[in-house]
């Protein structure tokens, strides 16, 4: 009630001020007449009445202002007062107000920006519940390389692990779905059983896999995405139950999953069936599977490893798969380390580069505020002078630092939100858990926070110390005269903006020139006008091979008759695509001085042409052709590198090798190196076998079309071709060669972009801090400057003089600069290419500009100290 | 000679314009007259903080405020207690007879 009344009592104050003055000023009139004529009545004249009743109320005015002074709403009436005040304050020095608005926007919101990005990804708990219970299970082989696992290993921990409350095996899937609409090939996942109780999110409708789904031959049933759900079945909720079409097979729905359900180890999949693994091909202990598995509470993932590894070796020693070493080992990991490993450091980095930004734009907030202090100090020593409080003072100096910093947070929001958007949109496609970004209140709270108690802090000096001293003393510190104290602090402080901007100017620098280097290595075929897609069987009518080379065959010819196709060839895996097909090779046979595989031999299973298509090198013998086909003798190709090594000294052309457990195959052709998995990369050898010559027909081929114009331009006209043939059979990864360059340097791409950002607003506050300096120093030593050239000095003197200052200060920075670089640049270490932390080039192309920068910085108050006019300053004394 | 001390003890002025206000609606300077006229003279209410103190009350919720006319059509603000106003008198009231009474025992002990 009271409360009530509080509220709107004052708020009716606040909107009728005039209104409520006028009761108070009645009131007050009132009780002063009645006063009057109680003194009548005791015998007093109307004037001496009058009087006794004024001495007895005291003033007017005053009794008026204590009875309206009394309510909350005041104290708003004097904030907003304040605040009228400092806007005032604030629009009279627009440059002032800009920078450091912009300042604090650029510092507030590229950090907001960059910490919301970081935050889901580095540091929050992945979205289940207790995750950090659930721990991937890793093999790491002889060579200690990781390795996927296989369903042995994962039927003998799922059975015997007590540290684990349920173990899941996954796999990735690429059902199509045909139907009345067109067909749709989705990424998918078969999973065991338990995949969704490992995680610990259960599907909102239906249920769950439950054992008896996932063995051979049981039911074909299948679990939908959200998204899925409501895109193809318009989010029906009668879909469970229902029948829909796989690869030719009948699956039945049983489930759907919940629409925040993040699905971190296949992102894009939409659709589970169970895992229903065959073992019926010996197929046990091929390296395929991913292995997750929930922790028991209480259980740490040391002692979980210690516990599968033994088990791991107890079961080796005796099953003796093949596909297991003694020196192999298990080990637990917890399941963010392994979604968000790969991006960490350089997510660390583009950290580390965003909070230097930060400390800039602080610093240079600070400058800014210090400098502004000094031209005040003036008019702060005459409000004090003319009677206003300490406190008073000091509340509208705060109130002037709040607004600027509100104007900032407004602005660095603004920042921040384009920031995540622009962030979203250049991430590279291996982002982990992009879809959780989004702008992080707590994290632009922080931002907001430090940068106000910079203001706050910063703000107030001058007032304090125009409180303090005699109000004499600060009315002659108005003539704008030298203050050595303030300018050797704001000189270090520009010192400092100076050596941080050179940390981020290097860094973006190796990282361009990393990103040249990569560009400038050889692929080891003709990127240019290479358009590639991947073209793949689907259904039950390719259970024979024959069909699937009939298929292919009838694509690769519909596909050459293309108009603007010079060359079409189909390979089992495309180089730098993320393909990595390998295999073990043995020569028979073997050399004694053979060395053996590093990490195993690529294996190409390719139409003839293929090479012709590349246009990668012959270097011996022939290249594979038409005549090598299923019934006549197995030919190969080997790749050079693989020649050299692998036989040392020997002819290759003619030697015989086994690929896996395969068929003898004759060498007849050596070809040119290939980068298969990545440029940076110096790659594991490579075998190239004719697609008929094959022991299997391999159901997904990639189709290179080389053009004679643009490349992208092909894509609709061979796509429609290899429909021609069939139209039920996907295609997918349609890209030009040129662009899986392109996505190959995503990340260091996404990192250059940031850091060059960065490292373009660290140089601008800088410049902009030397800039305040220097003409906050010219306008002190205006007579100074004015003296020397009465003297005789000459502007070019003059000039260098200014000039010589800013120097001064660059060159500290530099010096302080590179020797903190030299440190900081460890952190990106891991995201350089062909280029060391400390290349010279860089370090001077970079030194160099910031000299220049600096140079431009100093010569607009160097020219206006210049141009000081000796007798006007003299006189103005 | 110094002058008697009139103003109102400290944090009882609250309590006297409710008890004032309970005997029937009253404007300002009536309220000041009857506190002093009951005390005959030991009280003299300051304007300002009895104007104040009634803002202060109002926003409270103890009193209400009304216009009315006066003989010579000049406008006056009379105050009428609340229903809670009554309710603050007794809590005051009681308050101040204990403290009353606990200052009382101890002014009479001796030693």
């Amino acid at each position: 009630m009271s409360l009530w009344r509080q509220l709107t009592r004052g708020l009716r104050v606040l909107t009728h001020r005039r209104a409520a003055d006028q009761d108070v000023a009645d009131e007050v009139q009132h009780y002063l007449e009645l006063a009057t004529a109680a003194h009548l009545a005791r015998g007093l004249s109307t004037a001496e009445a009058y009087r006794a009743a004024r001495l007895e109320l005291g003033s007017v005015t005053s009794v008026r202002e204590q009875v309206r002074g009394y309510g909350w709403e005041n104290v708003i009436e004097t904030l907003l007062a304040d605040l009228r005040y400092a806007a005032r304050r604030l629009r009279a020095a627009p440059g002032f107000t800009a920078i450091t608005v912009l300042t604090l926007a650029l510092g507030i919101g590229a950090t907001t920006a960059i910490l919301s990005a970081v935050n889901p990804i580095l540091f929050q708990p992945l979205p289940y519940p207790h995750a950090g219970r659930i721990a991937m299970i890793r093999e790491i082989g002889s060579d200690g390389s990781p390795h996927d696992g296989t369903f042995g290993m994962y039927r003998e921990l799922a059975e015997r692990a007590r540290s684990f409350a349920a173990i899941a095996a996954l796999k990735p899937w690429q059902p199509t779905m045909t139907g009345p609409d067109q067909p749709e090939r989705f990424d998918a996942q078969r999973v065991s059983a338990s995949y969704f109780h490992v995680l610990g999110v259960p599907p909102i409708l239906g249920r769950d896999f439950q054992e008896s789904d996932d063995r051979l031959n049981g039911p074909n049933v299948v679990i939908l995405g959200d998204a899925l759900w409501r895109r193809r079945f318009g989010g029906d909720r009668t879909i469970v139950g229902r029948q829909i079409t796989l690869d030719d097979d009948s699956y039945s729905v049983i489930g759907v999953m919940p629409g925040g359900f993040e699905n971190v180890l296949a992102p894009t999949a939409e659709l589970w069936a169970p895992l229903q693994y065959d073992m019926s091909q010996g197929r046990a202990w091929g390296h395929h599977l991913r292995t997750v598995g929930r922790l028991r509470p209480g259980i740490s993932v040391d002692r979980a490893t210690r516990e599968i590894d033994v088990l791991g070796h107890a079961m080796v020693k005796e099953q003796h798969p093949e596909t297991y070493r003694s020196d192999f080992e298990l080990l637990a990991a917890p399941l963010r380390d392994d979604v968000t490993g790969g991006v960490k450091p350089a997510l660390l980095a583009i950290l580390g580069a965003v909070v230097l930004v930060l400390v800039i734009a602080c610093v240079n907030v600070t400058n800014l505020l210090l400098a502004r202090g000094v031209h005040r100090r003036g008019e702060f020593a005459l409000r004090a002078a003319l009677g206003a409080g300490r406190r008073r003072l000091i509340r509208q100096v705060l109130t002037e630092s709040l607004l600027l910093a509100a104007l900032g947070g407004v602005a660095g929001m603004a920042v921040a939100m384009l920031g995540v958007r622009a962030l979203v949109a250049l991430s590279p496609p291996g982002l982990p858990r992009a879809g959780a970004i989004a702008v992080d209140g707590t994290v632009f709270a922080f931002g907001l926070g430090i940068t106000t108690l910079i203001g706050l802090a910063f703000g107030a000096i001058p007032a304090l110390q125009a409180t303090r001293g005699s109000a004499r003393a600060g009315l002659q510190h108005g003539s704008r005269r030298t203050d050595g104290g303030h300018r050797r602090t704001r000189s270090a402080l520009v010192v400092a903006e100076v050596a941080l901007a050179l940390v981020l100017l290097v860094s973006s620098g190796l990282l361009l020139r990393s990103l040249q280097r990569l560009f400038a290595v050889a692929a080891g075929f003709d990127s240019s006008r290479l358009l590639t897609m991947q073209v793949q069987t689907s259904g039950h009518r390719f259970n024979s091979d024959g069909t699937t080379y009939r298929f292919f065959d009838q694509a690769l010819a519909a596909v050459r008759r293309v108009p603007g196709v010079t060359a079409a060839a189909l390979t089992s895996q495309l180089p730098l695509s993320g393909d990595n097909d390998l295999y073990g090779v043995h020569f028979d046979p073997s050399p004694s001085d053979d060395p053996g595989e590093v990490n195993g031999t690529f294996r190409y299973a390719v139409s003839p042409g293929y090479i012709e298509t590349m246009r990668i090198p012959l270097r011996r013998g022939r290249l594979l052709d038409e005549h090598d086909g299923a019934g006549a003798p197995r030919v190969a190709m080997i790749s050079e590198s693989m020649a050299r090594r692998r036989l040392p000294g020997r002819d290759p052309i003619g030697q015989r090798l086994h690929i896996g457990d395969g068929p003898l195959y004759t060498v007849v052709g050596v070809v040119g190196d290939v980068k298969q998995m990545s440029l940076a990369l110096n790659e594991a050898d490579a075998v190239y076998v004719t697609a008929t010559q094959w022991r299997f027909a391999d159901n997904v081929m990639s189709l290179v079309v080389r053009a004679r114009g643009d490349a992208a331009a092909l894509a609709p006209a061979v796509r429609q071709a290899v429909w021609s043939v069939d139209k039920d059979q996907p295609i997918v990864r349609v890209a030009t060669m040129d662009g899986l360059l392109t996505a190959l340097a995503a990340e260091r791409r996404f990192a250059l972009i940031l850091f060059a950002t960065f490292a373009l607003a660290a140089l601008v506050l800088a410049a902009a801090g030397i800039y305040g300096v220097l003409a906050g120093s010219v306008a002190e030593r205006t007579r100074e400057i004015g003296v020397r050239s009465a003297l005789g000095a000459s502007r070019g003197e003059i000039l260098a003089l200014v000039v010589r200052q800013g120097m001064k200060l660059t060159g500290l920075g530099v010096a302080i600069g590179i020797a903190g670089t030299a440190a900081a640049t460890r952190v990106i270490v891991a995201m350089l290419f062909g280029v060391s932390r400390l290349d010279p080039v860089t370090y001077l192309g970079v030194i160099a500009l910031l000299a220049a920068v600096a140079t431009i910085a100093c010569s607009v108050p160097a020219w206006r100290a210049a141009r000081v006019d000796p007798a006007s300053t003299l006189r103005a004394e | 000679m110094d002058e008697p001390n009139t103003d109102v003890i400290q944090g009882t002025l609250d309590m006297l314009i409710l008890k004032t206000l309970s005997l029937g609606p009253m404007h300002g300077f009536g309220i000041a007259r009857r506190i002093e006229q009951i005390s005959r003279g030991v009280f003299k209410v300051n304007p300002g903080s009895l104007l104040t103190a009634l803002q202060r009350l109002e926003r409270a919720g103890w009193l209400d405020p009304e216009w009315r006319q006066t003989e010579n059509s000049r406008r006056a603000r009379f105050y009428m207690l609340t229903r809670a106003g009554r309710k603050q008198l007794e809590v005051e009231t009681a308050d101040w007879a204990r403290r009353v009474a606990a200052v009382a025992r101890l002014l009479k002990s001796e030693g």
